[in-house]
């Protein structure tokens, strides 16, 4: 498989008061085309400034994020964003259909192509019959299968998502889990996910990026080989998926040095 | 039904509080003054009779009409301008750097001597009391449309680039319907500044308008009349909050429901 996108050597280094501070010293990854890639970390340790990176909505200061070869320096079309924060990335003025049509409005879509986009992703989601509510009246879950809707519709070739489960509760986590795991695998959407949460990685990745602590840079990738379809009790009951989660837990936690956190992948 | 379950219905004792007070201040108004002989403090029976006379006939389109004119005129210029340039400062921070003294200082001139100018410069007719109305009730639509936009979400700018959705759609479905919210409440604060600016003009300078008819009652020592003129004054005023208050729930409804959510 080919990298659909790939980072090189991006670095970020914000201008405070007193000096300089690195949120990104020197972080390389590929995503394959059709992945689902995990991306791990410490808390603070930049995911946030790495997604706005790749996904031009911020210049790094170092290096370059290579989609299909080209290199990103602005938003591009082939890319839909989900956001940690539902309540601020949906316009609580507009209907769940505008919210999710609006960006195809802005490439000018026949009215009739946005109609049928706008419900084909609204369903795909398990959203049928809200397209005329507002935000929020919806529950989180409900809202954030909204943005991931809007990003569905926009039918990118890439998927980057920023920590989207976080502000949910641990149910209806669970329950986009699973959602986000079958809709990339029927549709064959490449998805870049940023998660702080180790379960929810393995679960989720073909593969998992772990960040090491700021100034970051990769620790380790780390292959996930379990099974598909794979299964929340399942899935987490393998031998397999507690050992995986041990060593990554073990890169996050940086009680391994990366010798040995091969060594144990290897075993 | 016993006082203390009455009581128990706080909504209900409120609602009727509500309506008892402004009635028990009339009635006691109304024979407090019955047999009044001050110049100062006629009888509430004289003024309301001279309340039907001049603002329910004669001076309805004499008076009120051309005060609400320049009033509603001076806000609604007032609220376009300043929610257009208020807009477009936010959105950019170096020209609200640019332009901090130059707002500040403008907006620290009081109404009453901004209107000698203004009568040199535009002369007696309503333009001036227009322009000078405008000029007042500008800054707060102007500083909350400004600082609404300022403010906004991150999340919500990130959103809109990182889905290129451009900068003239983005203004008119995001930034704008973002920044209502705090420029209506921007406006009310502008609705009753319009209201004592155009009171002031017209006293000043004018032959018709509720103010032209307060000042010359006072001088004719009409106390009456000057009392009705007052009492009309606080009816207006309250009656325009009411309207805008309802206008405002339909025009945002969106930003009161999800308020109710939260």
């Amino acid at each position: 498989m080919s990298a659909l996108l790939s980072v090189e050597n991006l670095s970020k280094i914000y201008d405070v008061r007193d000096g300089a501070v690195t949120a990104l010293e020197d972080v390389s990854f590929e995503v394959l085309k059709g992945e689902f890639l995990c991306v791990v970390g410490p808390s603070g340790c930049g995911k946030t400034t790495l997604l706005r990176c790749i996904s031009g909505l911020l210049a790094p200061s170092g290096g370059v994020a290579r989609l299909n070869g080209k290199v990103v320096t602005e938003p591009a079309e082939s890319v839909g964003v989900v956001f940690q924060d539902y309540r601020g990335s949906l316009y609580p003025w507009m209907t769940v259909g505008d919210n999710v049509a609006l960006p195809l409005k802005a490439r000018r879509l026949s009215r009739e192509a946005i109609r049928s986009r706008v419900s084909e992703a609204l369903t795909s989601v398990g959203l049928v019959d809200v397209s005329s509510r507002r935000p929020y009246q919806l529950s989180g879950g409900m809202q954030q299968r909204v943005a991931i809707a809007r990003a569905v519709a926009y039918r990118p070739a890439i998927m980057l998502m920023d920590e989207p489960f976080a502000s949910v509760d641990a149910q209806t986590r669970i329950g986009l889990e699973d959602l986000i795991k079958d809709m990339c695998q029927n549709l064959a959407i490449t998805v870049l996910f940023v998660t702080h949460d180790i379960d929810e990685a393995v679960y989720l990745g073909d593969r998992v990026v772990v960040l090491s602590a700021s100034p970051t840079s990769v620790r380790q990738v780390v292959d996930v080989n379990l099974p598909r379809p794979r299964d929340q009790l399942r899935t987490k009951g393998l031998p397999e998926f507690t050992r995986i989660r041990e060593v990554v837990y073990r890169l996050v936690r940086g009680q391994f040095d990366t010798d040995e956190a091969q060594n144990a992948q290897r075993s | 039904m016993k006082l203390s379950n009455l009581l128990d219905r706080p909504k209900l004792v409120i609602r009727s509080l509500e309506l008892a007070a402004p009635a028990v201040l009339v009635t006691w108004w109304w024979f407090a003054s019955q047999n009044s002989g001050s110049p100062f403090f006629p009888p509430l029976s004289e003024i309301l009779s001279d309340f039907r006379q001049y603002w329910l006939g004669e001076r309805l389109l004499s008076d009120l009409l051309p005060s609400l004119k320049r009033m509603l005129g001076g806000f609604l210029l007032a609220s376009l301008l300043g929610s257009t340039v208020g807009l477009l400062l936010g959105l950019s921070a170096s020209l609200r750097h640019i332009l901090d003294p130059l707002v500040t200082f403008l907006r620290s001139i009081p109404a009453a001597a901004l209107i000698p100018m203004a009568i040199v410069a535009l002369g007696l007719g309503d333009t001036m009391k227009i322009s000078v109305v405008a000029f007042v009730c500008v800054w707060p639509v102007l500083l909350n449309a400004m600082d609404a936009v300022d403010d906004r979400d991150p999340e919500m700018v990130a959103t809109s680039c990182a889905y290129r959705i451009g900068r003239i759609r983005a203004f008119w479905h995001i930034t704008l319907p973002g920044a209502a919210p705090r420029i209506s409440s921007g406006m009310r604060t502008s609705l009753s500044l319009a209201i004592a600016v155009t009171l002031i003009s017209e006293m000043v300078a004018s032959t018709n308008g509720v103010g032209a008819f307060t000042i010359r009652a006072q001088r004719q020592f009409d106390s009456a009349a000057m009392w009705s003129a007052i009492i009309l004054l606080g009816l207006l005023g309250y009656v325009l909050n009411l309207a805008y208050s309802a206008l405002e729930r339909l025009v945002l409804r969106w930003h009161f429901e999800s308020k109710e959510v939260a």
